[in-house]
């Protein structure tokens, strides 16, 4: 390839950021080091001088050390480990990538929390030998946290576990579940030798049970920016460019969607509205601009617009407030206390702001959730903020930019905490969960719902038995619950002992059934909750009845679908054979009709889809529903 | 750069450089008193053309700085009074003076003092008599080991020494360039650039190059190992009598002419230069003379404010 060519195909090569994390001695460093001696950035010089190291360092004999390519300063080389966000270069010919390399050391939250604010994706290393660890588990928590929606488990050491495929997809299965609990987008698992080098660049005979990409073509095929591109249009003023009396140019960095030229904005938080007049640019106007460019806009209207404010479209505002909720992760030693004074560092503004109330702290390694008065290092909690000023913002998990910010100590100016944020806080949600209670007043299910940060809904799993209604609810439940919803389960097991105790199974004891069950998800709805329940429920009419009792949207039909055939094969409690054996009467599918649901709102087919994947298809709906915000 | 926008991807050179262009305006709005660090090679031309394209139409509302070593090559401060009238920009060139009395070179008080006192002591000075409190400079982390951990906002205290251990967290791209009086920041516009992306953005942008980066016959000592092209004859030191011969030689890295190492080249023209570049197995950095302290000397000088 000629040297223009070789130019023009590393033109036009796109950038991954990725973070990488697992547990000291994991393989971290080896794995790196193969990356950067494979894709040739290591020079002969710095391998020499790494192989001068290897032998006063190293804990390969006289072998190079790969890791030390990586492990950089002084102090850190004494205590054998790294303590602090490192990047790295390579590049491929397809792409070019930075990598964020963060420690794995007990202490250090708030490094990958830093290394992760800005990747699109992680590296998780495991080491085969151990499976999963509470590290591991800690590490993917952050990486949920900070929004990352591709994950690559590498499962490191395969050599010392003799290539055990049964070991692999056992690591497997325990990650998939516990990811599922965290709501992390895309999980990609694979086997490696870091010190070989197998399945990191080149696949390896050893490893020939493997089917799937290699590390270096997953973190190729990643796709890229379309999160911020698809968004709503924001751009924050980041500096004001007067050239001339007739010049007032507003510059900034798209932070997520798109513009044109001849297109409304609205500043905010103040509300004028003006059109986008020139797109400025050193190499000539622009007819548009998207996510990360870096423009200066000028305005058809001379209106009032400075650092700190933002440009949006009218039809799709930010929330403005002086009052939010945000995930927080502290940095400092000095614990982070109600009450005293800090700076909010928003994408280009600064605003004072008190926290008021931490609601809990999250426990990183059993994501379990304390009450707390005080948030000390790498602690990461829910917290309150009270804003000196309206503020215009985002949530976090819709826009990464502009919806975070920095905690800033007034007095020593260091940058104390990272926030990400939850929901807004008005008055009215204010004054409802401050302790101060109006009696007069009833408290509306919405308020009472926006406390939890979710809406009210009955979640209604219909299907033959068998076919997987309580395990795909409970799982699910499970899955709420560690995200911080509120929600409850009725079944069976705390309906038919106890409220429904009268009930037998004749039709018109099953229509009382489904109607007591009914209200009572009616009440739970009102009290806010999400409501499971997972009964038969075998016919329509019933099931339209509780419909009825529900505020439109409220009620969503869930079909747990999978054939009597198989639901009969399965038979968990062997409650088909008795029925077949004429023990148990009007048994659904046998000698009582069961109706399947005309529109159902979603429909799960449980002969294909996973507990797992049910419970993805069922997390991204209510998402999708904003019944879960 | 001059693509529309359409529903694509930015290219990592796209992206480097509006990531540069935000950093540089971040500091051009919270600083008091921003300073950019000229220092006439490569790098410290990508980045003052990344400040001309975050202020355009205006120019960059800060002056540029050069320390000077009073040993840089002839060609360099010829480029660099060109580059600064060319642009518009205010230049402010710093001599620590004491040195000079002192009578400090490399020849007679050997590389580490005179890096020490022409340049590290040198850039203090200026930093501390003009009360810059934020000051730019084109390091890049790949360049050497301990700088894979520098922050972008490099914090610096009343004596401009650095602290590996108390750096402020990063997160998105949200910097804090707050200090207190006498405290400074340094900024690095170019973190995440490698040395074949400033190669290829200044073919792509055509950016000018002093001459000495490409290959022509030069003067050269061979000394310690490296080729020493001699640029003024008559600050020799006197037991240093070797002929200098004629070499076809280029510099991949440029500074004080005694101390920056040669290499024999036949790169005549910018492709010419990337393709050696592509193709190199000896890191930049290699030339330099500073470096060849074993394990992580860079680190030490950077605690005592090496930039
Ligand atoms: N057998 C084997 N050893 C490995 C592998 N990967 C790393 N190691 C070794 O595990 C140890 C820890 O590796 P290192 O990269 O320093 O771990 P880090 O703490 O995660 O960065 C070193 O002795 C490595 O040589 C592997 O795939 N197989």
């Amino acid at each position: 390839m000629d040297i223009e060519s070789l130019l023009k195909q590393h033109a036009d090569k796109d950038l991954l950021r990725f973070i990488t994390c697992g547990s000291v001695d994991d393989g971290k460093s080896t794995l790196i080091g193969r990356l950067l001696l494979e894709s040739k950035q290591v020079y002969e010089d710095q391998l020499a001088a790494v192989q001068r190291d290897s032998r006063k360092w190293g804990t390969q004999g006289d072998d190079a050390d790969l890791a030390l390519l990586v492990d950089g300063l002084q102090s850190e080389r004494e205590q054998g480990i790294t303590i602090d966000v490192a990047y790295r270069y390579f590049s491929t010919p397809k792409r070019k990538f930075i990598i964020a390399d963060t420690p794995g050391h007990e202490q250090y939250t708030r490094n990958m929390a830093t290394g992760a604010s800005t990747a699109d994706a992680a590296v998780i290393l495991v080491d085969a030998r151990s499976g999963l660890q509470t590290q591991t588990r800690r590490h993917s928590f952050i990486v949920s946290l900070l929004g990352i929606r591709h994950v690559i488990v590498a499962i490191n050491k395969m050599d010392l576990i003799d290539h055990s495929q049964d070991r692999f997809d056992s690591i497997v299965a325990d990650y998939r579940a516990f990811a599922n609990k965290l709501g992390v987008g895309h999980v990609h698992c694979l086997p490696v030798v870091a010190l070989d080098g197998d399945n990191v660049l080149e696949r390896s005979d050893k490893l020939s049970w493997y089917q799937g990409r290699t590390l270096i073509e997953l973190l190729e095929s990643i796709p890229l920016g379309d999160e911020a591109s698809s968004a709503d249009f924001r751009f924050p003023v980041q500096y004001v460019n007067r050239h001339s009396e007739s010049f007032r140019g507003f510059a900034g960095t798209v932070a997520s969607g798109r513009i044109a030229v001849g297109e409304g904005v609205m500043a905010m938080p103040s509300g004028r509205q003006s059109r986008i007049e020139r797109i400025v640019t050193f190499d000539g106007d622009q007819q548009s601009a998207m996510a990360g460019q870096a423009v200066t806009v000028t305005l058809a209207d001379e209106i009032d617009l400075s650092r700190g404010d933002m440009l949006v479209r009218p039809e799709a505002r930010p929330r403005i407030a002086e009052g939010l909720d945000a995930r927080l992760v502290w940095m400092a030693d000095t614990p982070l206390n109600p009450g005293r004074q800090y700076d909010l560092r928003f994408a280009t503004s600064t605003v004072a702001a008190t926290p008021q109330l931490i609601h809990h702290q999250i426990d990183v390694n059993s994501l379990e959730h304390h009450h707390v008065d005080e948030l000390g290092l790498n602690d990461i909690g829910l917290v309150r903020w009270g804003l000196s000023k309206p503020t215009a913002f985002d949530a976090y998990g819709e826009h990464r930019q502009t919806g975070s910010f920095a905690v800033i100590d007034r007095i020593s100016n260091l940058t104390v905490g990272a926030g990400m944020i939850v929901r807004p806080v008005t008055d009215e949600l204010a004054d409802k969960s401050s302790n101060v209670v109006w009696h007069e007043h009833r408290i509306a299910k919405i308020q009472r719902a926006g406390q939890k940060s979710q809406r009210p809904a009955v979640l209604w799993f219909t299907g033959l038995s068998g076919a997987g209604k309580s395990s795909v609810a409970n799982a699910l439940e499970q899955a709420l619950f560690q995200r911080g919803y509120h929600s409850y389960l009725l079944d069976g097991d705390n309906v038919r002992h106890g409220l429904n105790r009268d009930l037998g199974f004749t039709d018109e004891d099953r229509v009382e059934n489904i109607r007591r069950i009914g209200e009572v998800a009616r009440l739970m709805a009102d009290a806010g909750l999400v409501v499971l329940s997972a009964f038969i429920s075998p016919f329509r009419a019933d099931r339209e009845l509780v419909r009825e009792l529900m505020e439109p949207g409220e009620f969503v039909e869930i079909h747990v679908d999978a054939s009597l055939a198989t639901c009969e094969s399965r038979d968990p409690k062997g409650l088909y054979a008795k029925a077949r054996a004429g023990a148990i009467k009007h048994f659904t599918g046998i000698d009582s009709p069961y109706e399947a649901p005309d529109k159902p709102e979603i429909v799960l087919d449980t002969e294909t889809l996973s507990i797992e994947e049910s419970v993805d298809a069922l997390i991204d709906y209510l998402k999708q529903r904003q019944i879960l915000v | 750069m001059n693509d529309q926008a359409s529903q694509r991807q930015l290219s990592h050179l796209e992206m480097l450089e509006a990531e540069a262009i935000h950093i540089i305006r971040e500091v051009a709005a919270t600083a008091e008193h921003p300073v950019m660090l000229y220092s006439v090679g490569k790098d410290s031309g990508v980045m003052l053309h990344l400040a001309r394209k975050a202020f355009y139409p205006s120019p960059p509302p800060f002056p540029l700085l050069h320390v000077d070593t009073t040993w840089k090559f002839q060609a360099m401060y010829e480029f660099r009074d060109w580059i600064a009238k060319d642009m518009g920009m205010e230049l402010i060139v710093h001599i620590n003076q004491d040195g000079v009395d002192q009578k400090v070179g490399p020849f007679s008080h050997g590389s580490k003092t005179h890096i020490d006192i022409m340049k590290t002591q040198a850039l203090k000075q200026a930093l501390s008599h003009y009360g810059f409190d934020a000051a730019f400079g084109g390091a890049r982390r790949d360049e050497e080991r301990s700088r894979a951990k520098e922050r972008v906002f490099s914090f610096r205290d009343r004596n401009h020494g650095w602290d590996p251990k108390n750096q402020r967290p990063e997160l998105w791209n949200l910097y804090n360039g707050r200090v207190h009086k006498g405290e400074s920041i340094r900024v690095f516009p170019l973190s995440n650039w490698t040395e074949l992306d400033i190669w290829q953005y200044i073919h792509a942008e055509d950016i000018p190059m002093v001459p000495l980066y490409f290959a022509a016959e030069r003067p050269v000592i061979e000394r310690d190992g490296i080729l020493m092209v001699v640029d003024d004859a008559a600050r020799l030191p006197a037991d240093l009598d070797q002929e200098p011969v004629m070499k076809t030689v280029r510099f991949r890295t440029l500074g004080c002419w005694p101390l920056t190492g040669a290499v024999e080249s036949t790169a005549t023209s910018l492709l010419d230069v990337i393709e050696e570049t592509l193709k190199v197995k000896h890191s930049e950095r290699q030339g330099r003379s500073i470096d060849r302290d074993p394990g992580a000397s860079m680190e030490e000088k950077k605690r005592q404010g090496y930039f």
